[in-house]
């Protein structure tokens, strides 16, 4: 082949090759982008606009009075809830199951590394083993168990249950593995006995770890939809992920779509920001703990 | 089989400028090694060659052909990388046929050639394995293997022993250099180790900071580098580098540190009190002559058949001296002789050599 | 594996173990427990009286054409799912991966869609889809498609699929362009000096070695549309219309909460734990074995 075709063709491959990129990824933000936009610019227009199904691109006047509706009234004709109390129960929710987690993790990965006693890997394996169990497959006895203990309509029903975590154990098992010995040591010279050593010494060695963790873990308890559904029916206690889903109903045109829409990004901003603020620490929490 | 040749080839990674302008012109079954520093510009040049970089100008023709724009695919040549690029997922023969089976070779053609290089490496039993469970030497070999099996007309080694520890380095260094003279395949090699550059090229590139400081064999670089880079990178230890000026109109040099020392081989223009860097090998020095230096000695390093003297002139200057056989290191204080026929002269402010 | 330098102690460590075993046994093992126990179990209409049916609820869950329904359509939706949101991600990933300008701004903007529960992805695509007042529902109906997925089974099925790929595709995407990275410059090289046009390089040398990643992924995948998903049918379709969006975890819900059929509910929760138990299974055996090269 001529060697001014192949030139010319290298050529135009890299070009296409950087255009092919941008131009996928630009499609690719777009498609990820556009919905969170529209319901961004739901938000801002009033019921009757949306309710005509004449959703503009561009963001109307009425952004005050929608999230000041949905805020401390709500929406939807069947299902009111507000905003604001909403957000505070999932805030509580979702910071109990990542605090939660996190310490009985710490605490039990701690005692299966640093001690040997008797059943430590039977102890182990039956954290293991909640690997699993996912919540969705054992719905009804969970359920009934909540029921029982008398903590149905509590947070202590909606959370205790979610703070078993194996994925956290592990990591921080495989986290505490590679302390050097000589930390061990040198702390039993200087005379400072197990729970010093984990508070002194342990803890602020883990600190990156428990961020990484604690972002991703955030996350998934905000976003816990099948059990706050299933404990919770006091409308006080309801979560705004759950909230949401039960202000559209079954998705009538007569809705106050304005409202739900304010709601919708009252719901999602606290993680999406939790994740855009701190992704160097939620990239390394999710490729960690999945390993 | 084929000659290289760069015209004028600079490279640019935004603001800064990593090659300032390379000629060269390398014959059919040459073997050039490219040596410097890190840093130098010396890998980049050779990525240009394979063209995994484009130069920002200038032209780079294999066999007379063209190829400055072409894809490394396009430009018929094989190289070895430092970390050997195996394909972690191929059994070494799969890594060996990769390129011929991309090329469409026909398959027991393939499997022909495939155990013919085998046998030429000595790696016919490991045809089986995969990277991982070879050591450092077998990836070596199976690295050469993958470049020779294709009969390119160019082969490129970018710095391919720098990962094996001492022993095997000089070992593969000599089968490197069999194999290329008997395979006779144009070679462009890369290294930061000037005695691989010594031993292995016909002729040596020295860079420095994006230029070709010297293109020359390698006996010509010892005997005559082109500056005080070269004549400092190349040798071990390093050469004497002294001041002085030119005296008696340019037939002596009048060192900083005392004497007076005559040309042997004539005078260097520039006339009397031209300031000039004398350059002479510490293997060069002698324990009596005419032209004497004092050395204070800090430092004596007896290797058996040679000792090696560090110390300090009047001048302040620091003064290395190889000496045959044992030196008593008597006193703090030595008398050292430097002989005229052994001086390089170079400019002082250029650091260009001066011929007579 | 185990740390050679300890401290001395026994109760301290039971201790500190007691919390996370608590609610591990209370939680996770008394209740899956429950569930085998109850699957072996019938309830009469009026839960005055149960009896032990063996493998009965089993036998009854399997033949229900209701069952056989809801698992054919979790096939099609963690199938479709999965290889839309691992398709997309890895092409994604790989545009991503290119060294070109404004690469960390478009990863921030494929991440985030991560942090948005499975519920508000179906509500979002609701607001996009919704036949009266959705924005692309309306221009479908507009164009002459009949498009109303609270009363077509397969446009209602899509949608809960592109909701639910939504939002994973970021995941993926982040293990795919983290293995992409991984992979040596060098060998890629190699591959272009060998001759293999960038396509070619692909499917030769670079899917190969990100298998064990893709692999791995499938397995999120399919975890995350059989059981994570639920929000995403409960708050879009609720399985519907008539059944054709309910998945087999959606019908446990449905048997257990709406229609309090325990003993179904439970047999359908056993052969669900069962299907995790393999999948686990099968993945810790392939980390083990951790790679094919």
């Amino acid at each position: 082949m001529e060697d001014a075709v192949l030139a010319r063709r290298a050529m135009a491959r890299q070009r296409r090759g950087r255009w092919l990129a941008h131009a996928a990824l630009a499609l690719g933000v777009l498609v990820f982008a556009f919905p969170i936009w529209i319901t961004l610019v739901g938000s801002t227009h009033d019921a009757a606009t949306i309710g005509r199904g004449d959703v503009p691109l561009l963001p109307g006047s009425h952004a005050l009075e929608n999230f000041a509706t949905a805020w401390g009234e709500g929406g939807g004709r069947t299902h009111t809830t507000p905003a604001a109390g909403m957000l505070l129960n999932s805030a509580i929710m979702a910071l109990l199951i990542a605090g939660g987690k996190i310490a009985i993790s710490l605490l039990s990965a701690y005692a299966v590394v640093f001690f040997r006693f008797p059943l430590r890997m039977a102890a182990f394996w039956t954290i293991f083993i909640t690997l699993m169990l996912p919540v969705e497959v054992r719905i009804i006895p969970t359920y009934q168990v909540i029921v029982n203990l008398d903590l149905f309509n509590s947070f202590t029903g909606l959370t205790l249950p979610l703070i078993a975590s194996a994925t956290a154990t592990l990591l921080f098992r495989q986290f505490f593995l590679t302390i050097p010995d000589e930390y061990v040591e040198a702390a039993q010279i200087d005379g400072a006995g197990p729970l010093r050593f984990f508070r002194d010494i342990l803890l602020p060695l883990s600190v990156t770890n428990i961020a990484a963790l604690g972002v991703i873990l955030f996350i998934y308890g905000w976003n816990q939809y099948l059990w706050p559904l299933l404990i919770i029916n006091d409308r006080s206690m309801e979560t705004i992920v759950v909230g949401l889903a039960k202000m559209i109903g079954s998705g009538d045109t007569q809705n106050e779509w304005n409202t739900i829409m304010a709601t919708a990004v009252l719901a999602m901003a606290p993680p999406v920001l939790v994740v855009v603020v701190l992704q160097r620490w939620f990239i390394k929490g999710l490729t960690e703990t999945e390993k | 089989m084929a000659t290289l040749n760069l015209s004028a080839v600079t490279k640019s990674f935004g603001a800064s400028t990593v090659l300032h302008g390379i000629d060269l012109n390398v014959a059919d079954g040459e073997m050039i090694v490219i040596v410097g520093a890190s840093g130098c510009g010396k890998s980049t040049l050779l990525r240009i060659v394979a063209g995994l970089e484009t130069p920002t100008t200038g032209h780079v023709a294999i066999g007379g052909r063209e190829v400055t724009r072409l894809e490394p695919a396009d430009r018929d040549i094989a190289m070895v990388f430092q970390n050997y690029a195996l394909y972690p997922h191929m059994t070494v023969a799969q890594n060996m046929a990769y390129g011929l089976r991309i090329r469409g070779t026909p398959k027991d053609e393939i499997a022909r050639r495939v155990a013919e290089t085998a046998g030429l490496l000595g790696i016919g039993p490991l045809l089986g394995r995969k990277p991982r469970e070879l050591s450092g030497g077998q990836r070596q070999r199976v690295a050469m293997g993958r470049a020779i099996i294709r009969e390119p007309k160019l082969f490129l080694f970018d710095e391919p022993l720098s990962n094996l520890d001492a022993k095997l380095r000089v070992q593969m260094r000599g089968e490197i250099r069999r194999l290329q003279q008997r395979l006779g395949v144009t070679s462009l090699y890369v290294t930061h180790d000037q005695v691989e550059a010594m031993t292995l090229g016909d002729r040596l590139v020295v860079m420095h900071q994006g230029r070709a400081a010297q293109v020359a064999s390698p006996m010509e670089v010892w005997a005559r580098p082109a500056d005080t880079y070269v004549a400092g990178f190349i040798g071990s230890p390093a050469m004497n580098l002294l001041g002085g000026t030119l005296a008696e109109g340019g037939a002596a040099v009048q060192l900083k540190a005392g004497p007076l020392l005559r040309f042997p081989d004539g005078p260097r223009a520039g006339g009397d009190g031209r300031p000039v860097t004398v350059g002479v090998r510490p293997e060069h020095m002698l324990r009596d002559g005419e032209a004497l230096v004092t050395v204070a000695l800090d430092l004596v390093e007896p290797l058996g058949s040679e000792t090696v003297l560090h110390g300090t002139l009047a001048s302040g200057e620091v003064l290395t001296a190889r000496l045959p056989g044992m030196v008593p290191a008597v006193g703090s204080a030595m008398p050292l002789a430097i002989p005229a026929e052994a001086l390089h002269v170079f400019d002082a402010e250029s650091g260009r050599r001066l011929d007579a | 594996m185990d740390r050679k330098v300890i401290f001395k102690g026994r109760a301290l460590p039971m201790l500190l173990l007691l919390p996370q075993l608590a609610v591990t046994l209370v939680f996770f093992i008394w209740p899956a427990a429950m569930a085998v126990w109850q699957s072996l179990l019938q309830q009469d209409a009026f839960g005055l009286s149960t009896e032990f049916v063996g493998l009965d609820n089993f036998a009854e869950v399997v033949a229900d054409p209701a069952w056989r329904g809801a698992a054919a359509n979790t096939a099609v939706f963690a199938s479709s799912v999965a290889v839309l949101a691992l398709g997309v991600a890895l092409f994604l990933a790989v545009q991503a991966d290119k060294a070109i300008r404004g690469q960390r701004f478009y990863r921030t903007m494929l991440i985030w869609p991560y942090a948005v529960a499975p519920a508000i992805s179906a509500v979002l695509w609701l607001f996009l889809f919704h036949p009266s007042i959705g924005l692309i529902g309306r221009a479908l109906n507009a164009a002459g498609v009949m498009w109303d997925y609270q009363l077509n089974g397969n446009q209602a099925m899509l949608l809960v699929i592109i909701a639910s790929a939504w939002k994973q595709v970021s995941y993926n995407f982040i293990f795919f362009l983290a293995g992409l990275q991984g992979i040596p410059k060098s060998v890629l090289e190699a591959a272009a000096i060998d001759g293999a046009r960038p396509l070619r390089r692909f499917w030769t040398v670079v899917f190969p070695l990100l298998s064990p990643t893709t692999f791995f992924l499938l397995v999120v995948n399919l975890v995350y549309a059989f059981f994570d998903t639920f929000g995403v049918i409960h708050a879009l379709t609720r399985g519907g219309p008539g059944k054709a969006t309910e998945t087999l975890i959606y019908k446990v819900y449905v048997d257990g909460v709406d229609n309090l059929n325990l003993g179904s509910s439970a047999a359908q929760s056993v052969l669900l734990m069962l299907f995790v138990i393999a999948l686990t299974m099968v993945q810790f055996r392939f980390v083990e074995r951790r790679v094919h090269y």
